[in-house]
């Protein structure tokens, strides 16, 4: 058996009074995608941020339960929430290149943590906008500026940019929802290739996008956790009513 | 590592300490208004007018610049007003998002900078070609030009605000334009108009330099528009500059007087925005 | 109210069709339409107006007097027929930048203390008390500065800096009064401050989420986030709010005029009296009319003032609108 990466316990989740996560408990597994699914307004995007954390930066969001990161808990009081966004990286949906060029922009994470001296820096640039399928096309002009970029060469940079930081897990949220099916295709091709080495957990409304990426399923309803499981089975044999409604187009 | 945490400890400190001393500037300044002019501050100095000895010591009050800048500021009020919200309504409603609106914006938006000695010098000039002597009307004008930009950009503000669908099932309902602002824009975006209005009285009631070549100063209250207006500032720096201790107290007090009628239209349009009105859609 | 084109195909069809009974309407509705797009036009031709008018008034002294002698020119003698106004430039140079170094840094750290680390709660309490600040009339800007200011500079700031610093001329100082250019530019740094303020926390404010959580998701702390992509994202802006707190402070009048010494001397030092030329136009326009030229040498000074001020505030407003078109 193998162990669990993530270990979600009883994560409740409230937007001022609207309690947006109720009681969520699921288990991530390493390398392979977890596709997070289900209608629009269901916590996808809010259970995603409360991963790394980044929930807090909202205002009036309370947080309770715990998130288990190899056993500790991301939540617990003494763990310095940059450390964990460090470790969990996150690709937005709509990409918001830094203001500065495309080398500094997946440079930046690793420039604040001090970690790679100046004379690495450009393979390791290289090595990453690589990873993220980019690197071909910007080759000759990595010192410009990075809002010059499509917005889906945009989108592969932040790709670039987030595995930079060299996270040990990848969280996607929609994150070819503002491309358009080219990019969209060259974003997945690069997902696919990094689930070999890390965690992918990606948050989509294309339930054709999370059939074609998925090894494990986890479907939401409304804030709650309907079923969770491989991705051959909620697909091919669904526990709950409501997750046969959705997958058939019924509902959402 | 620990760098990062330092700095940021350290910048935290720098703002908190920025915004200490920018808010202690404020009270600062009250404090010392209110130190400085309370003890001087008595009920002839609102009823009276100066006599002949006022500025010698002798009796009197203020009762001519505060009457003055009534007169000043509301007039002025009043011209920027009739002119300011026929020209946010049509920016909003007649030249929306075109070229020639981004002008007037911008026009105004310089106006806005242009400090108010150029309108007291500008008034200044003209009244001396057309023959004029310092009068209400001509402070009422400098003011009004003063008052002008702020109120259209306080209004203008205010009508932006409208939601869209609102003003559409106007037209949908076969209003025009002029109807619409008349009977929905207007009252939708009342609160907010009547603050622009009171801002710019407040910033008008307070200005010196425009109102000082072109209304003059006087001991009398001003009986017509082309006679000359005291005003409050201006009764502060005079009353200031004489060198008898009795009579710069007195302009403690009229500064105090000055500010309290700042500070009171101030919060007034505090509440004005946070207060429901009935027939305002949220 | 943006998004006008549905409203323009509404309008048309609204406006045009030929209703009976829609004349008087129509009518009323164009007439409107024009009158207050006149009014729009007027008001927007004022700034030139008044330029035109202050330059046909200062041209008898133009054409007399080279234009380098009236700027460069350090006598200032009327009875004499010398206009120089350079003691003045100075006075307004000086006072003004004083100001802002003095209000720069503080304004702009209140101003992202207020967009990115106030809770809404604090944001509320202290954005009233800036305006209220930014409400204060000049001359009570005055009283509070000679009541307060100026002794103190005149009794601990001007011997103790001139003492220890004494050997830097600026810091050097014969006036025991107080009453000096430091007093100027520390009232005018506090008037200046909201404006600085509003606008700097406005334009930090219109910096989308998206950009600060893409830096926090990479781990960045908040200050890193505010200081390497907040910041370089907003600076154009940020830029032109300290402009046009600069053209604010280069047209105050009462508020200086009250603590600067009014003495027409090219200064040397901070403790220096110093004379702006808006203090020249206020103080002296009283005797405009009995010495020749003075008149049109003073309108030259306001010529002067609205020019720099206009130029500083083109700038601002211009780059302003170009960021609100590209974001």
């Amino acid at each position: 058996m193998v162990e669990p990466r993530i270990q979600i316990r009883d994560l409740n989740v409230w937007y001022g009074s609207h309690h947006a996560l109720k009681n969520i408990s699921v288990d991530i597994y390493p390398r392979g995608i977890t596709a997070i699914i289900g209608p629009s307004g269901c916590g996808k995007s809010t259970l995603l941020k409360s991963l790394n954390r980044l929930l807090e930066e909202t205002e009036q969001v309370r947080v309770s339960g715990s998130v288990n990161l190899d056993g500790c808990n991301i939540y617990a009081p003494t763990v310095d929430v940059t450390e964990v966004r460090t470790r969990i990286g996150l690709l937005a949906p709509k990409p918001f290149p830094l203001p500065m060029s495309i080398f500094d922009n997946v440079a930046y994470g690793p420039r604040i943590h001090s970690r790679v001296h100046r004379r690495g820096m450009d393979g390791m640039v290289e090595r990453y906008l690589e990873e993220a399928g980019l690197w071909n096309e910007v080759r000759d002009r990595i010192r410009s500026p990075a809002s010059r970029l499509s917005t889906g060469q945009q989108q592969r940079l932040c790709l670039a940019r987030a595995l930079a930081a060299d996270p040990e897990i990848l969280l996607c949220d929609e994150p070819t929802s503002a491309l358009d099916p080219i990019s969209a295709q060259r974003i997945e091709r690069q997902l696919v290739q990094l689930k070999r080495r890390m965690t992918v957990v990606i948050v989509t409304h294309l339930l054709r996008q999370a059939r074609r990426l998925a090894d494990d399923v986890i479907f939401l309803w409304m804030g709650e956790l309907v079923e969770s499981g491989p991705a051959s089975q909620i697909f091919n044999n669904p526990q709950d009513e409501r997750t046969r409604a959705y997958l058939a187009g019924d509902i959402g | 590592m620990k760098w990062k945490r330092l700095e940021e400890r350290f910048f935290i400190l720098l703002m908190i300490a920025s915004a200490v001393i920018v808010l202690g500037s404020l009270f600062f300044i009250l404090a010392t208004v209110v130190w400085k002019g309370l003890p001087a501050l008595n009920l002839d100095m609102l009823i009276r007018v100066p006599t002949g000895g006022y500025y010698l010591g002798k009796e009197g009050g203020i009762l001519n610049a505060i009457v003055g800048s009534l007169y000043l500021a509301g007039g002025a009020t009043f011209l920027a007003f009739a002119t300011s919200l026929p020209i946010a309504i049509y920016l909003n409603l007649y030249a929306f998002r075109s070229r020639v609106a981004t002008l007037i914006r911008l026009s105004l938006d310089v106006l806005w900078g242009v400090p108010s000695i150029i309108y007291g010098i500008c008034g200044f000039a003209i009244m001396l070609a057309l023959g004029m002597r310092t009068s209400l009307l001509g402070g009422i004008i400098a003011l009004a030009l003063l008052e002008l930009p702020i109120m259209v950009r306080g209004m203008d503000e205010a009508i932006a605000m409208v939601p869209i669908p609102m003003v559409e099932s106007s037209f949908a309902l076969g209003a025009t334009r002029w109807e619409t602002a008349i009977r929905v824009i207007i009252r939708q975006a009342s609160p907010g108009i009547v603050t622009a209005i009171l801002l710019a009285f407040g910033r008008g009631i307070g200005d010196a330099a425009s109102v000082l070549f072109t209304a003059g100063y006087t001991d009398r209250i001003p009986d017509s528009l082309f006679s000359p207006a005291a005003s409050l500032p201006l009764a502060v720096f005079f009353q200031l500059g004489t060198p008898y201790p009795a009579v710069q107290e007195r302009a403690y007090a009229s500064a105090l007087i000055l500010t309290v009628i700042v500070l009171a239209i101030s919060i007034t349009t505090r509440f004005l925005t946070r207060g429901s009105v009935d027939h305002i859609v949220r | 109210m943006v998004q006008g084109e549905f409203i323009t195909q509404l309008l048309s069809w609204n406006e045009k069709r030929k209703h009976p009974f829609g004349f008087t309407r129509r009518v009323k509705n164009l007439m409107a339409g024009r009158v207050m797009g006149g009014v729009s036009l007027v008001a927007a031709i004022l700034v030139p107006l008044i330029a035109i008018a202050l330059f046909v008034r200062a041209r008898p002294i133009l054409t007399i007097k080279p234009i380098t002698e009236l700027l460069f020119s350090s006598t200032w003698h009327p009875i004499k027929g010398s206009f120089g106004f350079y003691p003045f430039i100075q006075g307004t140079l000086w006072v003004t930048s004083l100001s802002m170094i003095l209000a720069v840094p503080p304004s702009l750290l209140t101003a992202i203390f207020l967009a990115e680390y106030a809770t809404p709660r604090i944001r509320g309490m202290i954005k009233p008390l800036i305006d209220l600040l930014a409400g204060v009339p000049s001359v009570v800007y005055g009283v509070w500065g000679m009541l307060t200011i100026v002794p103190f500079i005149g009794k601990f700031v001007a011997p103790t800096l001139s003492t220890t610093l004494g050997f830097i001329p600026i810091f050097q100082s014969d006036n025991p009064t107080g009453y000096c250019l430091l007093a100027g530019g520390l009232v005018l740094g506090v008037m200046v401050t909201p404006v600085i303020i509003a606008m700097t926390a406005e334009v930090l404010s219109a910096v989308p989420q998206g950009l600060r959580e893409a830096s926090l998701a990479l781990g960045a702390t908040r200050w890193q986030t505010v200081k390497h992509v907040v910041t370089k994202r907003a600076l154009p802006g940020m830029i032109a709010a300290v402009v046009l707190g600069f053209s604010r402070a280069f047209g105050e009048t009462m508020a200086v005029l009250m603590v600067v010494g009014n003495v027409p001397q090219v200064p040397g030092s901070i403790f220096d009296p110093g004379y702006p030329l808006t203090a020249l136009i206020a103080n002296n326009y009283g005797e405009m009319m009995s010495i020749p030229l003075y008149d049109s040498a003073l309108l030259c000074a306001a010529f002067i003032l609205l020019l720099v001020v206009l130029i500083f505030n083109l700038i601002s407003r211009l780059v302003l609108l170009r960021l609100t078109r590209s974001s």
